[in-house]
């Protein structure tokens, strides 16, 4: 023990889903971690380190899992990371209250052989359920040391320190395989860390599977986890088969693998899971003391409330009702003073200028940059305390509810239930919707949920609609008007999300299958944790693309600059005649920002749409606009303002309705917001799709995917509106 | 039967799934392979319902309770 090893001790934290292993992992790193995806994959990456003394701890958050199977991504990540990256410790977090179920994922753990630390968490939970269990016998007979521990209080978090240290220290010296149960000394405990000094035990699967075992492990080449791949290659396990490179092995292993199966009453998988679980219940005999009567715990009484039948669903649109708003309206004062801050900023900024200034600097900095770094921060808010109520939900176990009593509505179109709440959020910002899609265990499911998201209106286009309705509607048209953009956007959302499933992404449906975890208070720890690396997460990686588009799109809409001498198209001020015009020539600062637009890259790209939105009923103005408005779609009421040379504009503005209304019926002004609703997101939610699906390919197929369908959906309304004679002013 | 047929506080024994091998080693992780002790703890005879296993709560679709067999 006297030896020293490396300072630095690489962890990897495995466990069932529930088990309380973030909890753990929260509370031994605190806020110094960062999240990620694993390459490649929507599984999420969790990396963090913890200082004791002068040793440091690289810890890693694997991904929830019941088991190592190769079937799901979540459970490939993680053994892959065990089997390549040889972490220096598993510490593998196990729900006291659920021992048996939990000690599943154990007996994989112990075949992967990396040096384990079990934490036996929630013991207060157990204890109240009237469960004893001897840490000291578990450890003793599981030949790993075996640490106590209450996560969400931080008890035991020094103990298991010390065990991984120790641990470590004791496998620096020690390499080689895993002993036999039988070798393993008696387990010695000291203080709370009950410590086993044989080596971890080996699951024994029974003369008659052990002989096939090792027959295979004798023809599996030399190298790491041969008897871990054997085990694998017995429950025909695709992955492994997979890397069977020798040729000749590979058939006489599948041929071993394959009598062996027939030969058994079941299947290889089930037999080698229920000899798992014999495993386990020999493990607990002695050790595990449980209650003669299954109670109805406290969890099941509030189940049977908010999963009634008939009063779950009101219960569940109650509380979203209930966090939204809160949400909302603590996150849209905040959102308001950023707004302001930004604009006193670029006041300030412009006031360094002579006024009028047209040094491009200036609008670099303040249109480009200031404008920019806004747009980022200013969805700040809103992710941050929706994040804080989604780790509410999910830290009580409500979110597993939710899903539970919304399946039945969500499985007609082909969702997962947990489903409906990332769409719910879609009501009030793409971004963090899509963020919350990581509720998602299923990638199908995600990616789905993720390219119909833009679809439920957002509070961006809101500004568009409230431009444009008071244009071309009466009041009381006003209401219906509104109510049919958004009953379009949520009606395409779920035909869209079952043409998915049906057709890109079709195949079998994702059992729905879930555990309810019981209600827990989460700690105030956690849940701000979670809340800071989701935050510092979107500004770090969905932000720095923002930034980087928004001043590339600025660009794009005022270069290149019109020459003095650049004759303005015929027509193009729609107030006076059509007498050709010069741009020197123009006084009005209102139609020479119109001209520059018309001549930057924005304008002339919005010209040359012209023919392909005109069958929509639309012109280059609304081409411009558009295009202008792909940054953030608010940004459509300014370049429409641009374009119709009235200045500054909002959703308020008088003068621009009036335009509007000269040159529009009502029904391509409702084509106008149709458009505007369906066709390619901002460019902050192409930013987080690419960050979350994993990939840039699914922003641009949701960005085209989307505007595709727009045309359609535009096309389809228009002419059938011409046709019902609704083209008249 | 089909476990779809045991109603609210029912115990049985499972004894056999009807499906691929994943949906049968997600079950097996889960607690639920053949000889495994359940109790129906909700079933209002639509929709997903709820059965306990090893001490833990499972919810479980109804297309795919109608391939697990119990007696």
């Amino acid at each position: 023990m006297t030896r020293t090893l490396d300072k630095t001790i690489t962890v990897a934290v495995a466990g069932n889903p529930n088990s309380g292993k973030t909890t753990i992992f929260n509370s031994l790193t605190g806020a110094r971690q960062h999240v990620g995806n694993y390459p490649g994959v929507t599984v999420e990456w969790k990396k963090g380190t913890c200082k004791r003394g002068d040793v440091k701890l690289d810890l890693v958050d694997l991904p929830g899992t019941y088991s190592l199977t190769a079937f799901s991504e979540e459970e490939l990540v993680a053994r892959d990371y065990l089997l390549n990256a040889a972490p220096d410790v598993v510490v593998n977090v196990v729900d006291a209250s659920n021992l048996e179920r939990n000690l599943f994922l154990t007996t994989e753990l112990l075949e992967i052989g990396r040096p384990l630390v079990i934490v036996l968490n929630m013991t207060d939970v157990a204890h109240d359920r009237g469960l004893r269990i001897d840490t000291a016998r578990l450890a003793e007979k599981l030949g790993v040391p075996v640490v106590p521990a209450i996560g969400n209080r931080g008890v035991g978090m020094d103990d298991l320190v010390e065990a991984v240290m120790q641990v470590a220290i004791s496998n620096a010296s020690l390499p080689g395989p895993a002993r036999v149960c039988g070798e393993s000394g008696p387990g010695p405990s000291t203080l709370a860390i009950v410590e086993s000094r044989g080596g971890p035990t080996r699951v024994n699967y029974g003369h008659q599977v052990e002989k096939v075992i090792s027959e295979i492990e004798d023809l599996l080449p030399e190298g790491e986890h041969r008897r871990w791949r054997a085990i694998k290659l017995v429950s025909q396990d695709d992955k492994v088969v997979e890397g069977l490179a020798v040729p000749g092995t590979r058939e006489a292993i599948t041929g071993l693998a394959a009598s062996f199966a027939a030969e058994s009453n079941d299947e290889p998988d089930i037999l080698m899971a229920r000899l798992r679980y014999e495993f386990i219940a020999d493990i607990c005999q002695g050790v595990c003391r449980v209650p003669a009567i299954a109670q109805t715990t406290v969890s099941d009484r509030i189940d049977r409330v908010v999963m009634h039948p008939v009063w779950g669903v009101p219960i569940f649109l109650g509380l979203m009702y209930f966090a939204f708003t809160l949400t909302f309206s603590l996150g849209n004062p905040l959102m308001n003073l950023i707004d302001s801050g930004f604009g006193y900023l670029a006041g300030f900024m412009s006031g360094l200028w002579s006024p009028g200034s047209t040094s491009p600097l200036k609008s670099l900095i303040v249109d480009g940059i200031i404008g920019g770094v806004g747009g980022v921060v200013i969805f700040l808010p809103n992710i941050v305390l929706l994040f804080m109520a989604i780790a509410i939900l999910e830290g009580t176990g409500y979110m597993a509810r939710a899903a539970f009593v919304m399946d039945r509505f969500m499985s007609k179109v082909g969702l997962h239930g947990k489903s409906f709440i990332p769409l719910l959020i879609g009501f009030g910002c793409t971004v963090p919707a899509i963020m919350a899609t990581r509720t998602l265990e299923s990638r199908r499911d995600r990616l789905i949920t993720m390219m119909v998201l833009p679809l439920m209106s957002c509070g961006a286009r809101l500004p568009i609609y409230a431009l444009m309705i008071p244009a071309f509607f009466p009041a009381r048209m006003q209401g219906p008007a509104l109510w049919a953009i958004y009953v379009t956007g949520i009606i395409l959302a779920l035909g869209g999300a079952y043409v998915l499933r049906s057709t890109l992404f079709r195949g079998e449906n994702t059992p729905f299958l879930m555990e309810l975890p019981p209600y827990r208070m989460p700690t105030a720890a956690s849940l701000l944790v979670q809340m800071w690396t989701r935050a510092w997460l979107y500004v770090k990686k969905a932000g720095t693309v923002i930034l980087g588009a928004s001043i590339l799109l600025w660009f794009l809409t005022f270069y290149p600059k019109p020459p003095a001498d650049y004759i303005l198209p015929a027509g193009f001020d729609n107030t006076t005649s059509d007498s050709a015009m010069v741009f020197s020539e123009i006084t009005d600062p209102n139609l020479a920002r119109s001209a520059e637009l018309s001549y930057s890259v924005t304008g002339r790209v919005g010209r040359m749409l012209e023919p392909l939105i005109k069958p929509l009923g639309f012109d280059w103005r609304i081409g411009t606009a558009l295009v202008g408005a792909i940054p953030a779609k608010e940004l459509f009421v300014a370049q429409m303002g641009i374009v119709f040379a009235v200045g500054e504009a909002d959703e308020t503005s008088d003068q621009l309705r009036a335009q509007l209304r000269d040159r529009y019926t009502p029904l391509i002004g409702f084509c106008i917001m149709l458009f505007a609703l369906i066709a390619t997101p901002c460019i902050a939610t192409f930013a987080i799709t690419r960050q979350e699906a994993g990939s840039i390919k699914w922003a641009f197929a949701q960005s085209f995917g989307l505007t595709a369908l727009a045309w359609i959906v535009t096309f389809l309304v228009y002419r059938g509106g011409l046709l019902a004679g609704l083209g008249g002013g | 039967m089909p476990l779809t047929m045991l109603s609210e506080g029912g115990k049985a024994i499972l004894r056999s799934i009807e499906g691929g091998r994943q949906l049968r080693s997600r079950l097996a992780a889960l607690g639920l392979l053949p000889g495994a002790e359940l109790e129906v703890i909700q079933n209002s005879g639509q929709g997903p319902f709820v059965i306990a296993v090893k001490g833990s709560r499972i919810v479980i679709g109804r297309g795919m309770a109608s391939r697990i067999a119990v007696e």
